[in-house]
């Protein structure tokens, strides 16, 4: 099972969560990003490149089955404005051993932050923006995957 | 005559005042690096957006890649700071 979705509607984690528990593994691991609260923030604003966007998850997706023996992949975006305590990105993966499903989600989360286009945007109380700037051990973390 | 669409993300966006743009398709040598001085130099929000090249990075047909790439007969480019998702 392979299932990228990139949306801006809120996502079901149960229903994702039950979808690859029906696969016949041994092990489901996921990974649910969120919008995080503090600082004054009142909403983040999520731009994607629509041309590209499912094309380049799907082979980040490729990507992880090709290394780990994964019985199901799903990986959910969202985009648009998202206020704190929002579901962002959701990461879930089948295996018939802990070890893929575990290091395979790991994988594809880190690789998401480092070749997803998606770039966020911060607006804070007051009526301040600002964009969030890439994270160099972000991109570290996505290379230490390449040994 | 073969255009080219270029395409902008985030602050590039923001500085430059447009999300699309087309321009007449470049030689045959043209980098993605020649194509970012080349707008860089008309001044104003371009400038701002696309003066330190270092900030950038790019995608030739909605594929991530380096800034010395050939542009060749691609179709369309996109300029954008580095990617913040996940």
């Amino acid at each position: 099972m392979k299932r990228v979705a990139i949306q801006a509607e809120d996502f079901d984690v149960g229903a994702e969560l039950a979808a690859l528990e029906a696969l016949g593994g041994g092990g489901v691991a996921s990974f649910t990003g969120v919008v995080r609260g503090g600082d004054g923030l009142v909403a983040l604003e999520l731009e994607q490149y629509p041309a590209m966007t499912q094309a380049q998850v799907g082979r980040i997706v490729d990507e992880a089955m090709g290394r780990w023996p994964l019985l199901g992949v799903s990986v959910i975006h969202r985009f648009g404005r998202l206020e704190p305590g929002a579901r962002i990105v959701f990461v879930g993966t089948a295996a018939r051993h802990r070890t893929a499903a575990l290091e395979s989600c790991a994988f594809l989360i880190d690789w998401m932050k480092s070749d997803a286009p998606f770039w966020k945007k911060e607006h804070f109380a007051g009526g301040a923006t600002q964009w969030v700037a890439a994270r160099d051990e972000d991109a570290v973390k996505a290379q230490g995957w390449d040994s | 005559m073969a255009m080219l669409s270029i395409v902008y993300f985030a602050w590039v966006r923001e500085a430059i005042g447009r999300d699309e743009e087309q321009v007449e398709r470049p030689g045959p040598g043209m980098t993605v690096a020649d194509l970012v001085t080349m707008l860089a130099a008309r001044g104003g929000g371009y400038a701002e957006a696309l003066g330190d090249p270092t900030r950038l990075r790019a995608a030739v047909d909605q594929r991530f890649v380096p800034m010395d790439s050939l542009i060749g007969d691609a179709k369309e480019v996109a300029l954008f700071p580095p990617v913040t998702g996940g």
